[in-house]
């Protein structure tokens, strides 16, 4: 501690030099935040998913229906707990812009199904009694200010309803039992859409998630279910809730090798710039380190220096990381519905602190070494 | 006493037997130091002379463990120091050797006071007797009342009395000076050469001097002529003044 006195006024030698240096490093660390949290957003669906569940999909694709009459037969493979079915409803509030899901659902056993996904008992009974009934995701209630008795307008653009209106009364909010749970769904009853859809739609369901009793037996269960309809018309796709979420994923393309690469460049970049800050700001000063190392500061003394006035710089630079405990949610916020939850998790926040360390470390050891080997009459002779 | 013939006691406080020092440069060799012996006793003032290349600095650095000879010993105090690590001269130097630079060599982010108390922050001093010992320094010098200033806030004369307190402030076995009063004006040198005949004097510092200055080595008690690499003249004061005078 008695050194840092030394280090912190070396540090504030050029404060316009320190300032943008730790800015840098600020701004990297915030990208570096927000980079994180994206990733972490896409990859979500398949780390909060629940190992017990499986969902069975039209072998052709997800937007190819299934016929309901499969519900009963997938519930009588052992094993199988609970099945519940929904579709993709694709509507529209007020304006394109307001996206946010809304899921056409089977009210017997979503919550047997979902059980993370919270919703108080009397909401859900006053739900279950009102055929335009809605349970909607608390992030979305917040996001448009609505309240539980409020009447919503939706336009659907699919089945061959484009255009059609649909009005909702919200019932009730549901809560993730986690703060990684998607809160931004939009439940409604089969029964309202069966009512509205053309005849060939009335009997077929978007996908089935089923609930077996032991994980272990997903793979029997899945390939049971998808032998079960080999040949038939409707073939399917059953596969683990893991599978299907990191498979939804990388239809937006490999998140996070984009991600991983411009997180690589951002951090070599900077490497560069606080390198050469601190090559520079030690060949400022060559004269003074050989006074230092004349006067008996050892050679690991003043490479330690160095490399304190580096790291110093660096875990200064975390306040980019304080920024983006700020301003993440705020934009999480305003792109609702148009990305998973944006979270900034303390291991997000670790991982940023142990990159500026990194970063700070490699940008200072070349300059360190160097001061280190400095010959005491060479430098003495600089002035 | 000084003697640099070879035949000084064995208790001298320094002593230098057949000292060599070749440089290379390009592919010719440089001998800039060759056979010097020197003898040097506690509370000796002792001034090295000679023109621009003749090895003064060399022999400086030699001295305080800043360099390595290519020949010969240098013994301080009973250690011998040319054969020591780099570590350990490192170690030694921040116990025995106080050093004084023409260009005063303050860290300019630092205090008076702080600079002071860098070779103190080796020791295993507490921070409050550190403070002591750094007042009691710039006391002697003469600057008690500035120890809160920055180097650009001092005069030249002052930055050099705050390098000679951080040089003093440990208490070191001898203090090497080279050209203290280089950079400085007359009145600003005569008052730093005062502190260092003082210190001399009233505190039995022993000091080796380089200097250009024939007015300032005169304030040594002994004068040493370095030409071509060799001591080639001993002289008491007395003597030095008795010669001038003839």
């Amino acid at each position: 501690m008695k050194f840092s006195r030394l280090i912190l006024a070396n540090l504030f030698r050029k404060k316009a030099r320190l300032v943008l240096t730790i800015g840098s490093f600020a701004v990297a660390l915030f990208l570096f935040a927000l980079l994180g949290v994206v990733n972490d957003a896409f990859s979500r669906g398949a780390d909060v998913v629940s190992a017990d569940r499986l969902v069975t999909i039209n072998r052709t694709s997800i937007i190819n229906t299934i016929p309901l009459s499969y519900r009963d037969e997938i519930l009588r493979i052992p094993g199988v707990k609970y099945v519940t079915h929904d579709n993709w409803f694709g509507g529209v509030y007020q304006d394109p812009k307001n996206f946010f899901p809304q899921f056409v659902i089977d009210p017997e056993n979503q919550r047997q199904v979902f059980p993370e996904l919270i919703v108080p008992d009397d909401q859900w009974n006053a739900f279950l009694k009102d055929r335009q009934g809605t349970i909607v995701g608390a992030a979305t209630m917040q996001r448009f200010g609505w309240k539980i008795g409020d009447r919503i307008p939706i336009t659907t653009t699919i089945y061959g309803l484009a255009g059609k209106h649909f009005e909702f009364n919200i019932d009730g909010v549901y809560h993730g039992a986690k703060p990684e749970d998607d809160e931004t769904q939009f439940w409604f009853q089969w029964e309202y859409f069966k009512e509205s859809v053309p005849d060939q739609l009335k009997g077929q369901v978007g996908w089935y998630t089923i609930r077996i009793a032991n994980p272990d037996d997903a793979p029997r269960i899945a390939k049971a279910i998808d032998n079960m309809y080999l040949n038939s018309p409707y073939e399917t796709k059953t596969e683990t809730e893991s599978a299907f979420a990191q498979g939804w994923v990388k239809q937006f393309g490999n998140i996070k090798f984009l991600i991983v690469s411009i997180g690589t460049v951002v951090f070599f970049t900077l490497l560069l710039v606080t390198g050469n800050t601190m090559a520079i700001s030690v060949r400022e000063r060559t004269n003074e380190l050989g006074v230092l190392k004349a006067i008996g500061f050892s050679d690991r003394a003043v490479l330690g220096f160095i490399l304190g006035e580096s790291i110093v710089i660096a875990l200064a630079g975390c306040v980019g990381l304080l920024l983006a405990l700020v301003a993440i949610p705020v934009l999480g916020r305003a792109l609702a519905g148009l990305l998973p939850p944006l979270l900034v998790t303390a291991k997000t926040l670790a991982y940023g602190v142990i990159a500026a360390l990194v970063v700070g470390f490699a940008s200072g050891i070349l300059p360190a070494y160097g001061a280190m080997r400095l010959s005491v009459v060479n430098a003495l002779r600089r002035v | 006493m000084v003697r640099v013939d070879g035949s000084g006691a064995a208790g001298s406080l320094i002593q230098v037997r057949g000292l060599d020092k070749t440089y290379r440069r390009g592919n010719e060799d440089i001998d800039v130091l060759q056979g010097l012996n020197l003898d040097v006793d506690k509370g000796d003032f002792v001034a090295f002379m000679g023109p621009s290349g003749s090895g003064k600095t060399t022999l400086l650095n030699l001295l305080g463990g800043l360099d390595v000879p290519t020949r010969g010993t240098i013994s301080v105090a009973g250690d011998e120091i040319t054969h020591m690590s780099r570590d350990k001269l490192t170690h030694w130097r921040a116990r025995h050797v106080g050093f004084i630079f023409q260009m005063y060599n303050l860290i300019p982010v630092l205090t008076a006071f702080h600079n002071v108390e860098l070779p103190l922050l080796l020791t295993k001093l507490s921070k409050a007797e550190r403070r002591k010992h750094v007042e009691t320094a710039l006391s002697i010098v003469g600057l008690g009342e500035r120890m809160r200033h920055y180097p650009r806030e001092l005069s030249g004369g002052q930055e050099q009395r705050v390098a000679i307190a951080r040089a003093i402030v440990a208490d070191p076995t001898f203090l090497l000076c080279d050209e203290p009063t280089g950079d400085l004006d007359r009145k600003s040198a005569d008052e730093v050469m005062d502190l260092v005949k003082r210190l001399v004097n009233e505190h039995g510092k022993t000091v080796l001097m380089v200097t250009h200055d024939p007015v300032v080595a005169r304030q040594a008690n002994t004068t040493l002529h370095l030409e071509k690499g060799v001591l080639v003249e001993a002289g008491a004061r007395q003597a030095a003044v008795a010669g001038g005078a003839s």
